[in-house]
């Protein structure tokens, strides 16, 4: 049984540049019913039609869960990646009308927290966004530590101090200000569980130091989306169907497949929830895995790929499928 | 039109029965000839009219009478009902899916209005309209989920999802196949399964847990579960063995038509929205032997699955002991002939 999401029929009600890099999309459903109440740190999958071509990428929701009248996400733009981000900035305007996934949450707050110590990086503050305002609504307690590269590329900072005041601290690149990670992660109170989104540089510096100062694994929380990477075109053959296709340079494996007529389960296409796992029939060549699902004993064995994020480069690559 | 509630114990003069549409209605669990574990789980979306499916949370004449001996339940052993701290949020969860439910698939017995956080619930049947607070505690006279559930046909377990796991961190459990929420509170999925024989060497929990971690909103599944109890009593609890345990020497070849009964289980997993975990319903229905070979495919059948069920299975429900006198007394219903694929009666 396939476990892919509900869809839905929305509309985009508006679209807000919040700075140089950032847009704001804000979806209604077409029927004008109230969307699916959600949780913090939840995502949705949007579907784009560009051309005779679909992507679909996730975005976490951002805003407050207490009001589903719509959905909202924001999209960094991303100049050299595969399209999709570009497609949202360029092409999508208030009244086109798009489908997205139910929300799914793969980055959930732990409600037994006595604190929340959230560390966010860039575009990773949208999830934030949805917990601050579910925690706020509830009368949770904490504290927000936020990087960015310029005051001006702080996305939503603004919106931030002013709804919580000094429970956001601010962190600014260009001034050379670093967040004192041991220090704060020294000083916190039992029961404090830690959630973090960024770069992935950022995520693991997080789990690292957390784990070299003795925070248990089942406190420290993170989530990030590995974006599919562009790459040298490949041949794959899928077995099960009997069928042999191309992946193309700015297309992922899964979207190969599921353009040849396969759909393979999915829900977070960033390389995370582990549904559309592949086994490998044979190979000849090397993988490129990019993803944080599989262990590195998988990535070695060369038996398993997670074609959402990973990619291959050789002669041939046969996939269970 | 609506249901006809039945006035009837659980209990003492145990004068539960089933009216012949509701004999027709049982969900019998078993579609083949004999029955061995599986991970027999579909989407739970909606059946038939006229079976227990036609609506994803079933209300059946028996639901008054369940909802008395719940409070009866609750009144002698608060426990069974508990929610750790963290689960309140779930609780109002699950308040609003009962709602909902109950509200869309009988609208001549529930009603729900919603106005903003100002919501009104009427229950006709139990004579019940509150206005109260979504999300304000203080505005009702249970917890979310005790108040909801002294009004829900079923046990509901509520699991928090972390680390990768389900823990048992809430429940209202008083209908219960002998397994005690009071033990299981807090547990995980491997935990609270671990007196399940067989099971854990076929990998089955490893799978279930990976299908249930992945349950999405809108998407609920089900499967049914199975046992037999002796009269027809609801609350079959560990912390009330000493109650019903000996009733399992009480099956003679006379009484067997009117003591046992089949217990089915209509187990679904439903995504909740704002807390993230999943519930739970354990929807138990009852049959008595002399309503349920009213279909004579089902007397074949079960006969065939009870006398070849493995040893293991039948220690397990605590069958063993009247297991001999139960098969001898429906091997007079069975000449034999074949039965029809499929679960309904013929």
């Amino acid at each position: 049984m396939s476990t892919g999401t509900t869809k839905l029929d929305v509309v985009v009600s508006d679209v807000v540049p919040v700075n140089d890099l950032v847009t704001r999309f804000h979806f209604r459903r077409r029927d004008g019913e109230l969307l699916p109440t959600f949780s913090g740190g939840a995502h949705v999958v949007v579907e784009m039609r560009d051309g005779d071509r679909t992507r679909l990428n996730p975005y976490s929701l951002m805003g407050s869960p207490l009001d589903t009248r719509e959905y909202t996400i924001s999209v960094r733009r991303d100049d050299v990646g595969r399209g999709g981000s570009l497609f949202m900035h360029r092409q999508v305007k208030p009244g086109l009308e798009m489908v997205i996934s139910y929300p799914v949450n793969l980055f959930s707050l732990d409600l037994r927290a006595k604190k929340h110590l959230m560390l966010a990086g860039g575009i990773g503050i949208t999830p934030f966004m949805a917990q601050t305002s579910q925690l706020a609504g509830a009368g949770g307690n904490f504290e927000l530590h936020y990087t960015c590269r310029t005051a001006s590329l702080g996305t939503y900072a603004d919106v931030l101090q002013q709804r919580y005041g000094n429970r956001v601290k601010l962190y600014h690149d260009d001034r050379d200000e670093r967040i004192d990670l041991d220090r704060l992660l020294s000083s916190q109170p039992l029961g404090t569980h830690l959630y973090v989104c960024g770069p992935a540089g950022m995520i693991n510096w997080v789990r690292d130091r957390a784990a070299a100062l003795g925070w248990p694994s089942e406190t420290v929380h993170f989530e990030h989306f590995a974006a599919p990477q562009p790459g040298a075109p490949f041949d794959v053959t899928l077995a099960v169907s009997g069928k042999t296709i191309g992946v193309g340079s700015q297309q992922s494996l899964l979207e190969a497949i599921e353009a040849a007529g396969v759909d393979p389960p999915y829900l977070c296409r960033g390389g995370v929830c582990g549904q559309c796992e592949t086994n490998v029939i044979s190979y000849d060549g090397k993988f490129i895995h990019s993803d944080h699902w599989l262990s590195e004993e998988d990535h070695r064995s060369g038996c398993k790929i997670m074609p959402c994020v990973s990619r291959f480069e050789g002669k041939s690559l046969v996939l269970e499928r | 039109m609506g249901i006809t509630f039945r006035k009837e114990t659980f209990r003492d003069d145990y004068t539960f029965r089933n009216s012949p549409d509701h004999i027709r209605r049982f969900p019998f669990p078993f579609n083949e000839d004999s029955y061995m574990y599986a991970v027999n789980i579909e989407p739970h979306v909606v059946g038939p009219k006229g079976s227990v499916l036609e609506n994803l949370i079933d209300v059946d004449e028996h639901y008054v009478a369940e909802m008395q001996d719940r409070a009866l339940v609750l009144a002698e052993d608060p426990l069974r009902c508990q929610s750790l701290p963290h689960m309140t949020l779930a609780g109002w969860d699950l308040l609003e899916l009962l709602m909902e439910q109950q509200a869309l698939g009988y609208p001549e017995h529930f009603t729900l209005e919603r106005n903003g956080d100002r919501w009104r619930w009427i229950n006709r049947p139990l004579g019940i309209n509150d206005t109260f607070t979504f999300g304000d505690t203080s505005t009702l006279p249970y917890g979310p989920m005790e108040y909801i559930t002294r009004q829900s046909q079923g046990d509901f377990c509520i699991l928090d999802q972390r680390d990768g796991n389900l823990w048992m961190d809430a429940g209202m459990v008083t209908t219960q196949a002998d397994w005690s929420l009071d033990f299981d509170i807090g547990m995980n999925f491997f935990e609270w399964h671990a007196p399940v024989p067989l099971a854990h060497e076929k990998g089955i929990f490893t799978r279930a847990l990976k299908f249930l971690t992945n349950i999405q909103q809108g998407k609920p599944a089900r499967r049914l579960n199975w046992t037999m109890t002796i009269n027809p009593r609801l609350d079959t609890s560990p912390e009330n063995y000493h109650k019903w345990g000996p009733d399992r020497a009480t099956v003679t070849p006379e009484n067997v038509g009117d003591k046992v009964h089949l217990r089915v289980e209509l187990q679904s997993f439903w995504r909740l929205p704002r807390s993230n975990g999943i519930v739970f319903p354990i929807r138990c229905y009852l049959i008595k032997m002399d309503e349920l070979v009213t279909q004579p495919k089902w007397a074949r059948r079960l006969h065939r699955v009870i006398r070849d069920l493995p040893e293991e299975l039948a220690t397990y429900k605590g069958l063993t002991r009247y297991r001999p006198t139960l098969v001898e007394w429906l091997s007079k219903l069975d000449d034999g002939s074949p039965t029809s694929p499929g679960f309904g009666p013929d």
